[in-house]
Protein backbone atom coordinates (compact mmCIF):
# COMPACT_ATOMS: atom_id res chain seq x y z
CA UNK A 1 0.00 0.00 0.00
CA UNK A 2 2.98 2.33 0.47
CA UNK A 3 5.30 3.44 -2.33
CA UNK A 4 8.98 2.55 -2.33
CA UNK A 5 9.83 6.14 -1.40
CA UNK A 6 7.54 6.03 1.63
CA UNK A 7 9.12 2.76 2.70
CA UNK A 8 12.58 4.24 2.18
CA UNK A 9 11.81 7.27 4.35
CA UNK A 10 10.16 5.07 6.96
CA UNK A 11 13.06 2.63 7.03
CA UNK A 12 15.79 5.27 6.92
CA UNK A 13 14.21 8.48 8.15
CA UNK A 14 16.27 11.61 7.55
CA UNK A 15 16.90 14.23 10.22
CA UNK A 16 15.35 12.49 13.20
CA UNK A 17 15.86 14.15 16.55
CA UNK A 18 15.77 17.60 18.07
CA UNK A 19 17.94 20.72 17.86
CA UNK A 20 19.13 22.01 21.22
CA UNK A 21 19.44 25.63 20.10
CA UNK A 22 16.49 25.60 17.73
CA UNK A 23 15.03 29.02 17.01
CA UNK A 24 11.72 27.69 15.77
CA UNK A 25 9.66 24.75 17.02
CA UNK A 26 6.29 23.64 15.66
CA UNK A 27 3.92 20.92 16.66
CA UNK A 28 0.74 19.64 15.03
CA UNK A 29 -1.64 16.73 15.41
CA UNK A 30 -3.09 15.26 18.54
CA UNK A 31 -3.08 12.05 20.49
CA UNK A 32 -6.64 11.09 19.71
CA UNK A 33 -6.07 10.87 15.97
CA UNK A 34 -2.81 9.04 16.54
CA UNK A 35 -0.41 11.46 14.86
CA UNK A 36 1.78 14.07 16.53
CA UNK A 37 4.60 15.80 14.64
CA UNK A 38 7.17 18.13 16.05
CA UNK A 39 9.61 20.08 13.87
CA UNK A 40 12.73 21.91 15.09
CA UNK A 41 14.34 24.63 12.97
CA UNK A 42 17.66 26.39 12.95
CA UNK A 43 17.24 29.51 10.85
CA UNK A 44 20.16 31.76 9.95
CA UNK A 45 19.96 34.79 7.65
CA UNK A 46 16.42 33.85 6.69
CA UNK A 47 17.62 30.46 5.47
CA UNK A 48 16.73 27.11 7.05
CA UNK A 49 20.14 25.70 7.95
CA UNK A 50 18.94 22.68 9.85
CA UNK A 51 15.66 20.84 10.45
CA UNK A 52 14.93 17.90 12.72
CA UNK A 53 11.72 16.07 13.50
CA UNK A 54 10.11 13.81 16.03
CA UNK A 55 6.93 12.01 15.17
CA UNK A 56 4.43 9.79 16.94
CA UNK A 57 2.37 8.17 14.25
CA UNK A 58 1.98 5.65 11.51
CA UNK A 59 4.37 4.89 8.67
CA UNK A 60 2.98 7.70 6.53
CA UNK A 61 3.38 10.20 9.35
CA UNK A 62 7.04 9.26 9.83
CA UNK A 63 7.78 9.24 6.09
CA UNK A 64 6.16 12.64 5.45
CA UNK A 65 8.04 14.13 8.42
CA UNK A 66 11.31 12.81 7.07
CA UNK A 67 10.53 14.08 3.56
CA UNK A 68 9.57 17.58 4.67
CA UNK A 69 12.86 18.00 6.50
CA UNK A 70 14.74 17.08 3.33
CA UNK A 71 12.68 19.46 1.28
CA UNK A 72 13.02 22.36 3.72
CA UNK A 73 16.76 22.38 4.32
CA UNK A 74 18.46 25.22 2.43
CA UNK A 75 15.22 26.99 1.60
CA UNK A 76 14.41 30.55 2.60
CA UNK A 77 11.59 31.06 5.04
CA UNK A 78 9.38 32.30 2.20
CA UNK A 79 10.17 29.27 0.04
CA UNK A 80 9.51 26.90 2.93
CA UNK A 81 6.14 28.49 3.54
CA UNK A 82 5.23 27.58 -0.04
CA UNK A 83 5.69 23.86 0.69
CA UNK A 84 2.34 22.15 1.00
CA UNK A 85 1.23 18.82 2.43
CA UNK A 86 0.26 17.90 -1.12
CA UNK A 87 3.79 18.59 -2.36
CA UNK A 88 5.24 16.41 0.39
CA UNK A 89 2.91 13.56 -0.54
CA UNK A 90 3.81 13.98 -4.22
CA UNK A 91 7.53 13.90 -3.42
CA UNK A 92 6.87 10.49 -1.84
CA UNK A 93 5.14 9.35 -5.05
CA UNK A 94 1.80 9.57 -3.29
CA UNK A 95 0.13 8.27 -0.15
CA UNK A 96 -2.83 5.91 0.24
CA UNK A 97 -6.08 7.89 0.05
CA UNK A 98 -7.04 7.27 3.68
CA UNK A 99 -3.71 8.68 4.84
CA UNK A 100 -4.03 11.96 2.97
CA UNK A 101 -6.18 13.69 5.57
CA UNK A 102 -4.86 12.23 8.82
CA UNK A 103 -1.17 11.53 8.49
CA UNK A 104 -0.17 14.14 5.96
CA UNK A 105 0.58 17.04 8.31
CA UNK A 106 4.32 17.48 7.94
CA UNK A 107 4.17 20.76 6.01
CA UNK A 108 1.75 22.10 8.63
CA UNK A 109 4.29 21.25 11.32
CA UNK A 110 7.01 23.04 9.33
CA UNK A 111 4.79 26.12 8.96
CA UNK A 112 4.08 26.09 12.70
CA UNK A 113 7.80 26.02 13.38
CA UNK A 114 8.35 28.98 11.01
CA UNK A 115 5.53 30.86 12.69
CA UNK A 116 7.18 30.21 16.04
CA UNK A 117 10.50 31.46 14.64
CA UNK A 118 8.92 34.63 13.29
CA UNK A 119 7.16 35.37 16.58
CA UNK A 120 10.39 34.96 18.51
CA UNK A 121 12.58 36.80 16.03
CA UNK A 122 10.24 39.46 14.77
CA UNK B 1 14.26 -13.48 5.41
CA UNK B 2 12.16 -15.93 7.37
CA UNK B 3 8.47 -15.09 7.55
CA UNK B 4 6.87 -15.30 10.96
CA UNK B 5 3.10 -15.27 11.01
CA UNK B 6 1.58 -14.23 14.34
CA UNK B 7 -1.82 -13.07 13.15
CA UNK B 8 -3.87 -16.26 13.46
CA UNK B 9 -6.81 -14.38 14.96
CA UNK B 10 -7.07 -12.56 11.62
CA UNK B 11 -6.91 -15.70 9.53
CA UNK B 12 -5.14 -19.05 9.36
CA UNK B 13 -3.52 -20.97 6.53
CA UNK B 14 -5.63 -23.81 5.13
CA UNK B 15 -4.50 -27.11 6.61
CA UNK B 16 -3.06 -29.49 3.97
CA UNK B 17 -5.53 -32.25 5.01
CA UNK B 18 -8.37 -29.78 4.60
CA UNK B 19 -7.28 -28.72 1.13
CA UNK B 20 -6.79 -32.34 0.12
CA UNK B 21 -10.33 -33.20 1.18
CA UNK B 22 -11.72 -30.20 -0.71
CA UNK B 23 -10.07 -30.69 -4.09
CA UNK B 24 -12.37 -33.44 -5.48
CA UNK B 25 -15.30 -31.07 -5.04
CA UNK B 26 -13.76 -28.67 -7.52
CA UNK B 27 -13.22 -31.47 -10.02
CA UNK B 28 -15.12 -34.74 -10.45
CA UNK B 29 -17.59 -34.11 -7.60
CA UNK B 30 -18.93 -30.91 -9.08
CA UNK B 31 -22.65 -31.61 -8.66
CA UNK B 32 -25.25 -29.36 -7.13
CA UNK B 33 -26.19 -30.93 -3.79
CA UNK B 34 -29.84 -30.13 -4.45
CA UNK B 35 -29.95 -32.26 -7.62
CA UNK B 36 -31.56 -35.70 -7.48
CA UNK B 37 -29.21 -37.35 -9.98
CA UNK B 38 -25.91 -39.11 -9.31
CA UNK B 39 -23.87 -35.91 -9.52
CA UNK B 40 -25.93 -34.25 -6.83
CA UNK B 41 -26.32 -37.26 -4.56
CA UNK B 42 -22.59 -37.77 -4.04
CA UNK B 43 -22.13 -34.16 -3.08
CA UNK B 44 -25.13 -34.01 -0.74
CA UNK B 45 -23.63 -36.86 1.25
CA UNK B 46 -20.41 -34.92 1.68
CA UNK B 47 -22.28 -31.94 3.08
CA UNK B 48 -24.11 -34.10 5.59
CA UNK B 49 -20.82 -35.65 6.69
CA UNK B 50 -19.39 -32.17 7.27
CA UNK B 51 -22.50 -31.25 9.24
CA UNK B 52 -21.85 -34.20 11.54
CA UNK B 53 -18.21 -33.19 11.97
CA UNK B 54 -19.14 -29.62 12.92
CA UNK B 55 -21.91 -30.80 15.26
CA UNK B 56 -19.55 -33.22 17.01
CA UNK B 57 -17.11 -30.43 17.86
CA UNK B 58 -19.89 -28.43 19.54
CA UNK B 59 -21.81 -31.32 21.12
CA UNK B 60 -24.79 -30.44 18.95
CA UNK B 61 -26.88 -32.56 16.64
CA UNK B 62 -26.24 -32.26 12.88
CA UNK B 63 -29.72 -30.90 12.19
CA UNK B 64 -28.88 -27.90 14.34
CA UNK B 65 -25.98 -26.82 12.08
CA UNK B 66 -26.57 -24.34 9.24
CA UNK B 67 -23.74 -23.57 6.85
CA UNK B 68 -23.18 -19.91 6.00
CA UNK B 69 -20.56 -17.92 4.13
CA UNK B 70 -18.66 -16.39 7.06
CA UNK B 71 -18.84 -15.43 10.70
CA UNK B 72 -20.32 -12.04 9.94
CA UNK B 73 -23.19 -13.61 8.05
CA UNK B 74 -23.77 -15.98 10.95
CA UNK B 75 -23.91 -13.14 13.46
CA UNK B 76 -26.24 -11.10 11.27
CA UNK B 77 -28.49 -14.08 10.76
CA UNK B 78 -28.56 -15.05 14.43
CA UNK B 79 -29.42 -11.56 15.64
CA UNK B 80 -31.72 -10.23 12.92
CA UNK B 81 -33.35 -13.60 12.31
CA UNK B 82 -34.12 -14.12 16.00
CA UNK B 83 -35.51 -10.65 16.55
CA UNK B 84 -37.73 -10.89 13.54
CA UNK B 85 -39.00 -14.30 14.62
CA UNK B 86 -39.72 -12.93 18.11
CA UNK B 87 -41.39 -9.75 16.90
CA UNK B 88 -44.12 -8.77 19.30
CA UNK B 89 -42.45 -10.50 22.25
CA UNK B 90 -40.01 -7.73 22.98
CA UNK B 91 -37.59 -5.28 21.42
CA UNK B 92 -34.59 -5.26 23.75
CA UNK B 93 -31.15 -6.76 23.10
CA UNK B 94 -28.30 -7.01 25.58
CA UNK B 95 -24.78 -7.18 24.23
CA UNK B 96 -21.34 -5.89 25.22
CA UNK B 97 -19.20 -2.94 24.21
CA UNK B 98 -16.39 -5.23 23.06
CA UNK B 99 -18.18 -7.38 20.48
CA UNK B 100 -16.88 -7.86 16.96
CA UNK B 101 -18.29 -5.28 14.50
CA UNK B 102 -20.43 -8.06 12.99
CA UNK B 103 -22.46 -8.00 16.21
CA UNK B 104 -22.02 -4.35 17.23
CA UNK B 105 -22.96 -2.85 13.89
CA UNK B 106 -25.87 -5.26 13.49
CA UNK B 107 -27.16 -4.04 16.85
CA UNK B 108 -26.61 -0.42 15.85
CA UNK B 109 -28.58 -1.05 12.67
CA UNK B 110 -31.41 -2.55 14.71
CA UNK B 111 -31.35 0.44 17.07
CA UNK B 112 -32.08 2.68 14.08
CA UNK B 113 -35.02 0.43 13.33
CA UNK B 114 -36.74 0.75 16.66
CA UNK B 115 -34.96 -1.78 18.88
CA UNK B 116 -33.38 -0.94 22.22
CA UNK B 117 -29.87 -2.17 22.80
CA UNK B 118 -27.88 -2.29 26.04
CA UNK B 119 -24.12 -2.32 25.47
CA UNK B 120 -22.66 -3.68 28.69
CA UNK B 121 -19.44 -1.97 29.75
CA UNK B 122 -16.30 -3.91 30.68
CA UNK B 123 -13.69 -3.12 33.32
CA UNK B 124 -10.16 -1.93 32.54
CA UNK B 125 -9.06 -5.54 31.97
CA UNK B 126 -11.97 -6.11 29.60
CA UNK B 127 -14.01 -8.23 32.01
CA UNK B 128 -17.76 -8.27 32.12
CA UNK B 129 -19.75 -7.98 35.35
CA UNK B 130 -22.55 -10.55 35.19
CA UNK B 131 -24.55 -8.64 37.81
CA UNK B 132 -24.69 -5.78 35.31
CA UNK B 133 -25.95 -8.23 32.73
CA UNK B 134 -28.71 -9.60 34.90
CA UNK B 135 -29.67 -6.10 36.02
CA UNK B 136 -30.04 -5.01 32.39
CA UNK B 137 -32.73 -7.60 31.69
CA UNK B 138 -36.22 -6.17 31.25
CA UNK B 139 -39.53 -7.76 30.29
CA UNK B 140 -38.74 -6.60 26.76
CA UNK B 141 -35.40 -8.44 26.52
CA UNK B 142 -35.49 -11.12 23.85
CA UNK B 143 -31.82 -11.68 23.04
CA UNK B 144 -28.49 -11.69 24.83
CA UNK B 145 -25.41 -11.67 22.60
CA UNK B 146 -22.00 -12.11 24.22
CA UNK B 147 -18.89 -13.31 22.43
CA UNK B 148 -17.21 -16.48 23.73
CA UNK B 149 -13.76 -14.91 23.44
CA UNK B 150 -12.58 -11.51 22.32
CA UNK B 151 -10.61 -11.29 19.09
CA UNK B 152 -8.34 -8.45 20.23
CA UNK B 153 -7.51 -9.29 23.84
CA UNK B 154 -8.30 -12.99 23.88
CA UNK B 155 -10.45 -12.51 26.99
CA UNK B 156 -12.79 -15.44 27.54
CA UNK B 157 -16.27 -14.61 28.77
CA UNK B 158 -18.21 -16.69 31.28
CA UNK B 159 -20.49 -18.24 28.70
CA UNK B 160 -21.84 -21.02 30.91
CA UNK B 161 -22.91 -18.56 33.58
CA UNK B 162 -24.42 -16.22 31.00
CA UNK B 163 -26.22 -19.17 29.45
CA UNK B 164 -27.68 -20.03 32.85
CA UNK B 165 -28.88 -16.45 33.33
CA UNK B 166 -30.46 -16.41 29.88
CA UNK B 167 -32.18 -19.71 30.53
CA UNK B 168 -33.47 -18.56 33.91
CA UNK B 169 -35.10 -15.54 32.28
CA UNK B 170 -36.17 -17.45 29.19
CA UNK B 171 -34.14 -15.21 26.88
CA UNK B 172 -32.49 -16.39 23.66
CA UNK B 173 -28.68 -16.49 23.96
CA UNK B 174 -26.33 -15.95 21.00
CA UNK B 175 -22.56 -16.19 21.16
CA UNK B 176 -20.02 -15.22 18.53
CA UNK B 177 -17.57 -18.08 19.08
CA UNK B 178 -15.42 -17.34 16.04
CA UNK B 179 -12.24 -16.99 18.13
CA UNK B 180 -13.08 -19.68 20.67
CA UNK B 181 -13.83 -22.62 18.40
CA UNK B 182 -10.79 -24.79 17.92
CA UNK B 183 -8.99 -23.20 20.87
CA UNK B 184 -11.36 -23.94 23.75
CA UNK B 185 -13.72 -26.80 24.60
CA UNK B 186 -17.16 -25.88 23.30
CA UNK B 187 -20.29 -27.61 24.54
CA UNK B 188 -23.50 -25.89 23.54
CA UNK B 189 -25.54 -28.07 25.91
CA UNK B 190 -23.44 -27.33 28.95
CA UNK B 191 -23.31 -23.64 28.09
CA UNK B 192 -27.03 -23.29 27.38
CA UNK B 193 -26.27 -21.51 24.15
CA UNK B 194 -29.12 -21.16 21.65
CA UNK B 195 -27.15 -19.72 18.77
CA UNK B 196 -23.42 -20.05 18.16
CA UNK B 197 -21.41 -18.77 15.23
CA UNK B 198 -18.08 -20.08 13.95
CA UNK B 199 -15.90 -19.27 10.98
CA UNK B 200 -13.89 -21.65 8.82
CA UNK B 201 -10.84 -19.55 8.08
CA UNK B 202 -9.99 -19.09 11.74
CA UNK B 203 -9.51 -22.84 12.18
CA UNK B 204 -7.60 -23.98 9.11
CA UNK B 205 -10.51 -24.13 6.66
CA UNK B 206 -10.72 -21.66 3.78
CA UNK B 207 -12.31 -18.22 3.73
CA UNK B 208 -15.91 -18.11 2.58
CA UNK B 209 -17.44 -20.69 4.87
CA UNK B 210 -18.82 -20.67 8.38
CA UNK B 211 -21.57 -22.25 10.39
CA UNK B 212 -24.22 -21.36 12.86
CA UNK B 213 -25.58 -23.65 15.53
CA UNK B 214 -29.30 -23.10 16.02
CA UNK B 215 -30.77 -24.93 18.99
CA UNK B 216 -33.69 -27.10 18.00
CA UNK B 217 -36.89 -25.15 18.47
CA UNK B 218 -35.26 -21.73 18.20
CA UNK B 219 -37.29 -20.00 15.56
CA UNK B 220 -35.38 -17.81 13.18
CA UNK B 221 -36.33 -15.88 10.07
CA UNK B 222 -33.79 -16.49 7.29
CA UNK B 223 -31.55 -13.70 6.10
CA UNK B 224 -31.44 -15.03 2.54
CA UNK B 225 -34.57 -16.14 0.72
CA UNK B 226 -34.75 -18.05 -2.52
CA UNK B 227 -34.19 -21.73 -1.93
CA UNK B 228 -34.89 -24.66 0.32
CA UNK B 229 -31.24 -25.30 1.17
CA UNK B 230 -30.16 -25.86 4.75
CA UNK B 231 -33.72 -26.86 5.69
CA UNK B 232 -35.09 -23.54 4.50
CA UNK B 233 -32.85 -21.67 6.90
CA UNK B 234 -30.33 -20.32 4.39
CA UNK B 235 -31.06 -20.07 0.69
CA UNK B 236 -28.30 -20.40 -1.89
CA UNK B 237 -26.37 -23.27 -3.42
CA UNK B 238 -23.95 -24.48 -0.80
CA UNK B 239 -20.22 -23.81 -0.99
CA UNK B 240 -19.62 -27.56 -1.16
CA UNK B 241 -15.82 -27.61 -1.14
CA UNK B 242 -15.68 -25.00 1.63
CA UNK B 243 -18.20 -26.92 3.73
CA UNK B 244 -16.24 -30.16 3.28
CA UNK B 245 -13.10 -28.27 4.34
CA UNK B 246 -14.85 -26.85 7.40
CA UNK B 247 -15.95 -30.34 8.41
CA UNK B 248 -12.42 -31.70 8.21
CA UNK B 249 -11.03 -28.68 10.08
CA UNK B 250 -13.55 -29.29 12.88
CA UNK B 251 -12.61 -32.94 13.06
CA UNK B 252 -8.93 -32.03 13.33
CA UNK B 253 -9.74 -29.42 15.97
CA UNK B 254 -11.64 -31.98 18.04
CA UNK B 255 -8.72 -34.39 17.89
CA UNK B 256 -5.88 -31.93 18.47
CA UNK B 257 -7.38 -29.14 20.54
CA UNK B 258 -6.01 -30.10 23.95
CA UNK B 259 -2.50 -30.70 22.69
CA UNK B 260 -2.53 -27.52 20.59
CA UNK B 261 -3.84 -25.51 23.56
CA UNK B 262 -0.86 -26.54 25.66
CA UNK B 263 1.64 -25.88 22.90
CA UNK B 264 0.30 -22.44 22.02
CA UNK B 265 -0.14 -21.54 25.67
CA UNK B 266 3.49 -22.37 26.50
CA UNK B 267 4.79 -20.28 23.61
CA UNK B 268 2.38 -17.38 24.25
CA UNK B 269 3.39 -17.32 27.91
CA UNK B 270 7.03 -17.25 26.89
CA UNK B 271 6.36 -14.33 24.56
CA UNK B 272 4.33 -12.51 27.20
CA UNK B 273 6.88 -13.01 29.97
CA UNK B 274 9.74 -12.08 27.66
CA UNK B 275 8.20 -8.87 26.36
CA UNK B 276 7.01 -7.71 29.77
CA UNK B 277 10.47 -8.35 31.23
CA UNK B 278 12.51 -6.82 28.42
CA UNK B 279 10.58 -3.74 27.42
CA UNK B 280 9.93 -0.97 29.93
CA UNK B 281 6.63 0.91 29.94
CA UNK B 282 4.62 -1.82 28.30
CA UNK B 283 0.98 -2.51 29.16
CA UNK B 284 -0.87 -5.80 28.90
CA UNK B 285 -4.34 -5.34 27.40
CA UNK B 286 -6.79 -7.93 28.65
CA UNK B 287 -7.13 -9.93 31.79
CA UNK B 288 -3.85 -10.80 33.53
CA UNK B 289 -5.43 -14.16 34.45
CA UNK B 290 -4.09 -16.31 31.65
CA UNK B 291 -6.62 -19.08 32.26
CA UNK B 292 -9.28 -16.61 31.20
CA UNK B 293 -7.55 -15.59 28.03
CA UNK B 294 -7.26 -17.54 24.78
CA UNK B 295 -4.06 -19.60 24.86
CA UNK B 296 -2.76 -18.00 21.66
CA UNK B 297 -3.43 -14.29 22.15
CA UNK B 298 -1.27 -11.53 23.56
CA UNK B 299 -2.22 -7.86 23.29
CA UNK B 300 0.20 -5.23 24.55
CA UNK B 301 0.71 -1.49 24.21
CA UNK B 302 4.09 0.17 24.13
CA UNK B 303 4.04 3.68 25.53
CA UNK B 304 5.00 6.60 23.22
CA UNK B 305 4.73 4.76 19.91
CA UNK B 306 1.99 4.11 17.41
CA UNK B 307 0.88 0.65 16.38
CA UNK B 308 0.97 0.77 12.61
CA UNK B 309 4.54 2.05 12.55
CA UNK B 310 5.50 -0.81 14.87
CA UNK B 311 3.76 -3.31 12.57
CA UNK B 312 5.74 -1.90 9.64
CA UNK B 313 8.91 -2.13 11.66
CA UNK B 314 8.19 -5.76 12.53
CA UNK B 315 7.26 -6.44 8.92
CA UNK B 316 10.78 -5.33 7.95
CA UNK B 317 11.90 -8.36 9.98
CA UNK B 318 9.29 -10.66 8.45
CA UNK B 319 7.02 -10.62 11.51
CA UNK B 320 3.28 -10.30 10.87
CA UNK B 321 1.07 -9.14 13.76
CA UNK B 322 -1.83 -6.70 14.02
CA UNK B 323 -2.73 -3.47 15.75
CA UNK B 324 -5.70 -1.64 17.18
CA UNK B 325 -4.41 1.72 15.97
CA UNK B 326 -6.69 3.90 13.87
CA UNK B 327 -4.32 3.60 10.94
CA UNK B 328 -4.48 -0.16 10.82
CA UNK B 329 -8.20 -0.34 11.38
CA UNK B 330 -8.81 2.08 8.52
CA UNK B 331 -10.78 4.52 10.65
CA UNK B 332 -9.88 7.64 12.59
CA UNK B 333 -10.58 6.03 15.94
CA UNK B 334 -8.46 3.40 17.59
CA UNK B 335 -10.01 0.05 18.49
CA UNK B 336 -13.41 0.21 20.21
CA UNK B 337 -12.28 -2.65 22.42
CA UNK B 338 -9.40 -0.57 23.81
CA UNK B 339 -11.81 2.34 24.19
CA UNK B 340 -14.26 0.21 26.18
CA UNK B 341 -11.40 -0.87 28.46
CA UNK B 342 -10.52 2.79 29.17
CA UNK B 343 -7.08 2.32 27.66
CA UNK B 344 -5.48 5.76 27.42
CA UNK B 345 -5.71 7.04 23.84
CA UNK B 346 -2.05 6.90 22.79
CA UNK B 347 -1.77 3.43 24.32
CA UNK B 348 -4.86 2.39 22.37
CA UNK B 349 -3.17 3.58 19.18
CA UNK B 350 -0.18 1.49 20.18
CA UNK B 351 -2.03 -1.73 21.00
CA UNK B 352 -0.39 -4.65 19.23
CA UNK B 353 -1.82 -8.14 18.99
CA UNK B 354 0.24 -11.27 18.60
CA UNK B 355 -1.89 -14.33 17.89
CA UNK B 356 -0.19 -17.69 17.62
CA UNK B 357 -1.31 -20.80 15.79
CA UNK B 358 -0.72 -24.53 15.84
CA UNK B 359 2.18 -24.02 13.43
CA UNK B 360 4.00 -21.44 15.57
CA UNK B 361 7.46 -22.55 16.70
CA UNK B 362 9.63 -21.66 19.65
CA UNK B 363 12.28 -20.39 17.27
CA UNK B 364 9.80 -17.88 15.89
CA UNK B 365 8.95 -16.62 19.37
CA UNK B 366 12.66 -16.29 20.13
CA UNK B 367 13.10 -14.18 17.01
CA UNK B 368 10.27 -11.86 18.06
CA UNK B 369 11.80 -11.49 21.51
CA UNK B 370 15.09 -10.62 19.86
CA UNK B 371 13.71 -8.11 17.35
CA UNK B 372 11.02 -6.31 19.28
CA UNK B 373 12.93 -4.44 22.01
CA UNK B 374 15.10 -2.70 19.40
CA UNK B 375 12.12 -2.01 17.12
CA UNK B 376 10.22 -0.38 19.98
CA UNK B 377 13.26 1.63 21.00
CA UNK B 378 13.84 2.81 17.44
CA UNK B 379 10.34 4.26 17.29
CA UNK B 380 10.55 5.68 20.79
CA UNK B 381 13.69 7.55 19.82
CA UNK B 382 11.67 9.13 17.03
CA UNK B 383 8.68 9.95 19.20
CA UNK B 384 8.04 13.44 20.59
CA UNK B 385 6.27 11.80 23.53
CA UNK B 386 9.30 9.82 24.65
CA UNK B 387 11.45 11.48 27.29
CA UNK B 388 9.20 14.44 26.80
CA UNK B 389 9.80 17.20 29.30
CA UNK B 390 12.99 15.60 30.57
CA UNK B 391 15.08 17.99 28.52
CA UNK B 392 14.74 21.50 29.90
CA UNK B 393 14.90 23.18 26.50
CA UNK B 394 11.64 21.59 25.46
CA UNK B 395 8.40 23.17 26.39
CA UNK B 396 5.97 20.36 26.05
CA UNK B 397 2.23 20.46 26.25
CA UNK B 398 1.47 17.08 24.80
CA UNK B 399 3.16 15.09 27.48
CA UNK B 400 0.79 16.57 30.02
CA UNK B 401 -2.04 14.88 28.20
CA UNK B 402 -0.28 11.56 28.03
CA UNK B 403 -0.70 9.52 31.12
CA UNK B 404 2.26 7.35 31.98
CA UNK B 405 1.70 3.63 32.47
Amino acid sequence: MYTDKVMDHFTNPRNVGSIDDANGVGEVGNASCGDIMKIYLKVEDNIIKDVKFKTFGCGAAIATSSMVTEMAIGKTIEEALELSNQAVAEALDGLPAKKMHCSNLAADALHEAIKNYKEANG
Amino acid sequence: MKQIYLDYNATTPVRPEVLEAMLPFYKEQFGNPSSVHWAGRAVAGAIEKAREQVAALLNASPAEIVFVSCGSEGDNMAIKGTLEALKGKGNHIITTAVEHPAVLETCQYLEKNGYDVTYLPVDCDGRLNLEDLEAAITDQTVLISVMWANNETGNIYRIEEIGAIAKKHNIRFHTDAVQAVGKLPIDVQKANVDLLVLSGHKIGAPKGVGAIYVRRGSRMVPLLHGGHQERNRRAGTQNVAGIVGLGVACEIAAAEREEVYQRMRTLRDKLEDGLLAQIPEIKLNGTPDRDHRLPNTLNVSFAYIEGESLLMNMDMHGIAASSGSACSSGSLEPSHVMGAMCVEITLAHSSTRFSLGPETTEEEIDTVLEVLPAAVQRLRDMSPLYNCGKSSSEACLICETVRRI
